[in-house]
Parts: C-alpha cells; structure tokens; sequence
C-alpha cells in the first residue's frame, strides 16, 4: 500500500499513539495515507474507533512481530 | 485544581459502603459496553478520551459538582491526562490508579467466618471481574482454594497471620481467569490438587484431587472434604468446608448456575450439571452456606462485603435451581448463552501450562467480566 507517511508510535502508551496520529492526519490532504507503528495493544480498537468519528478511513491492518500496523486514509 | 491518585481498593471501599461516586470513563465505547467498574452508588459518563483531545469545555456541565469524580481508563495514561485538563478547567477531579488492569487485579480479602479452634476463612474478593478465591487459616496452616495470578497477595496475607500455605486447590480447569495455584504452589511449596478429570492434558505435576478426598488443615478438626460435582466442567468438584461452608465453584452462583459450555462440550455436560444440582446437592444439608467462585452482578455482594448464602435459600429462591422440566434445563443453558469469557481457549491452554504467555499478556487475556453463568 502506498503510505503518504509513517508514524513511528512504537514504545507509546495511550494516549500518545492517537495524540500523534491525530497531529498528523491534521498536516495530510484528503485521501493521503498515513501508516501506524504501534505496540500498544489498545491502538487498535481506539484507532478504529477514533478514525470512524474523525470520518477517517481505516483501510487495513496487521500485527507483525508484535507490532501493529495501520494504514489509516483521511476523510 | 488538584488531581489526585484513587487506587482500587478506596474505589471498593466506596462501592462497599455504597457512596456516591461520578465515573467518567474515557475508554471507547465498545470496552465501557462490554466491562465497566459497578456500584449501587456509582453514576456514569463515557466519552473516550480521543474525543477529547481538542477540550473539554464540551462536557463540563454533563459533570456534577456534589459528588466525587473518577476518570476511568485502560490503564491509566489517557485518565491522566483528561484528568489534567479537567483540573485546569478548575475541576477537582481524581484518575483509577492503574486503570482497568489494576481493577481488573485487585483482590479484597473479607472474613467470612471464624472456624473451629480458632480458624478462620477469607474469600477473596476480585471484584473487578467477580472471581472469588478462600483461603482457610488454621493452627499456622493455609489451604488456598482457586487463587487468581495475583500470588503475592495470598503470600503476603497468610505471612501476615502466621501460617504457612500447605495445600492450594481449583475447584475445576479454569476457563475465564488464569489459575495462580501452579505458581504459588513453587512459591511456598504447597501441594496443588487439581481434579484428574480435568487435568487430562496437564503438563505439570499434581495431586490428584479425587471424590471424598479428605485433607486437613493445621491439626485440628477443620476438614476440607472433595465433593465430585461434575457439569460445569466434567472434574468440576466442591468442597465442604469445617462441615459448614460449601465452597460451589463454577456450578452453582447466588443467582445464577454453571455453565456447561466452556470445553466445548455443552451437550455432554447437561446431565451432569443437572444431576449435580438436582442430585448431588439436594443431599446435602440445607444449613450449608454456599460460597462460590464468582459473583455475577455487584448485587450478589452482601453488606458486609461477602459473597454468600444458605443452600436452603438458594434452592427456593435460584431460578437454574427450581426448573421442573428437563428439556427446559437443558435448554437454557445451552441455548442463548451469554458471549463466552474473552480468550477462554488461551486462557485454559495456560492453565494447562501448555502456553507461557508474558505477563502483559497475561493481563490482556483476562480483560473483561468472568461470564462462567447462565440465569
């Protein structure tokens, strides 16, 4: 998937895994997308929660190596 | 304005003592919907933190201003930092020490009753997930009956009355909360029973905890006698305690029963949970009080903090207790049962000792409320 940006959120507890990602997605254009590296393992009901309130597209996401992964489509 | 630490046991306290207490919980809605913190006094906002990240103006009014704040998290970190900007807006507010994960561990030791020769019996009370484990104390000796992973607590309680852990027991394979009776029996060096029926696949040592199996307690009269009392699981066993408490396990609640569907074999089972319930413990004496390994609702709880009551009580007043028609028992638990406690497989894989999962693990796959009943 063609990211626009990556977030290098690995090592965060919550809340700073969407406090960054929430900063991010304000600097990109509709449409860009921005990819998530996470281990903390609530990023992941909370960023799918967040991006259906903020209108924001989760398009996909996966665990590798204990890391989770987003790719998270602005609205 | 100032933001203060509450840690679990002032919020159990005040849960105990029925106080007033405003939670705002800042966890998504999903996780508020499936497990939150309960109380006869408690009243309740849920707005996740992420909505909030812009202020908190927006809610201000939706807080009261005569009662007692608790922001409510995961784990802390975001009721921290709702907490700060609320005490900015010149609120008085406090945060869940821990958040969840420490609700979810911390364990409330209440006496239960004093027994012969200066005994004593403890039920520990988890109650952000409703497990209830004992401990009986007699003569500088400790048995512990379905302890949780939170071992320290057990040591360190008994260190504090002077008695050395002897015996460690499950009532059964757990299925919706890791079993601390394998690492408090290398602890302390006390034997673990664990029914056999149950431990097909153990990969570890144990006692096999047999039917009438009578082991003592200090050396005075207090007796812990094995009841083989199968449908939950198929080694399923309670134990009647210094002749008087009737320690249920997962087969029979204050106001609901065992569920016979957690290893899968829900049809297999029906017969035994009913034989068990309609059988086994009809025969036994109605002034037995029941003490068993969960509480489903915080209304189970007595005033004095403990999870109890009297067979006879039950029998009359337990609706899975008073189903005349068979076909009807059996339907009911096992149709529309209730969602299954979360990573119940992984769980008992781990306390099959087939997987070692690390502790943050640990507590993840114990998120959430026990669900081991039907009502």
């Amino acid at each position: 998937m063609n990211s626009t940006k990556v977030l290098d959120a690995k090592g965060l507890a919550c809340p700073m895994p969407i406090v960054k990602t929430k900063k991010e997605m304000k600097e990109l254009e509709t449409g860009d997308i921005l990819e998530i590296h996470a281990t903390d393992k609530g990023a992941k009901s909370d960023l799918a929660a967040w991006a259906k309130s903020g209108g924001h597209e989760l398009l996909k996401d996966e665990e590798e190596d204990d890391v989770l992964k987003f790719w998270l489509q602005k609205g | 304005m100032t933001v203060n630490p509450m840690t679990a046991q002032e919020v159990t306290e005040k849960i105990l003592n029925n106080d007033q207490l405003f939670i705002l919980d800042v966890r998504n809605e999903d996780a508020f919907q499936d497990w939150k913190i309960e109380g006869k006094g408690i009243t309740y906002l849920n707005i996740p933190y992420f909505d909030l990240l812009d202020g908190v103006e927006e809610i201000l009014d939706q807080l009261p201003s005569d009662q007692d704040i608790l922001v409510v998290c995961a784990k802390e970190g975001s009721s921290i930092m709702v907490a700060d900007m609320l005490s900015e807006e010149g609120r008085d507010v406090s945060y869940l020490q821990g958040g969840m994960k420490a609700w979810s561990e911390y364990l409330q030791p209440v006496k239960v009753a004093d027994l012969n020769d200066g005994g004593e019996l403890y039920q520990f009370v988890r109650i952000g997930k409703g497990c209830l484990s004992y401990m009986v104390i007699s003569n500088s000796e400790a048995a512990i009956i379905d302890a949780t992973r939170m071992t320290d607590a057990y040591v360190a309680f008994a260190e504090n009355k002077g008695a050395k852990v002897v015996h460690i027991f499950d009532t059964h394979l757990h299925a919706d909360h890791i079993s601390g009776g394998r690492k408090l029996a290398a602890q302390t060096g006390a034997t673990y029973w664990l029914p056999p029926k149950d431990a097909d696949e153990v990969t570890f040592d144990y006692a096999p905890l047999e039917d009438q199996e009578i082991v003592k307690v200090g050396d005075t009269k207090i007796t812990i006698h094995a009841l083989y009392s199968p449908g939950h699981t198929i080694g399923s066993t309670s134990f009647v305690i210094d002749e008087q408490y009737l320690l249920s396990g997962d087969i029979l609640f204050i106001d609901s029963i065992g569920r016979p569907d957690l290893a899968g074999k829900a049809e297999d089972w029906v017969q035994d949970l009913r034989d068990t319930l309609y059988t086994r413990y009809k025969e036994l004496s109605d002034e037995l009080i029941v003490l068993p390994a969960h509480f489903m609702t915080i209304d189970e709880l007595n005033d004095d903090g403990t999870v109890s009551e009297r067979l006879d009580t039950l029998f009359k007043n337990n609706h899975g207790l008073n189903i005349e028609n068979e076909e009807e028992f059996r339907k009911m638990v096992t149709e529309n049962l209730p969602p299954q406690p979360n990573a119940y497989q992984e769980i008992r894989e781990m306390n099959m000792g087939k997987i070692n999962p690390s502790d943050e693990d640990q507590r993840e796959m114990e998120i959430g409320p026990n669900r081991c009943a039907v009502r």
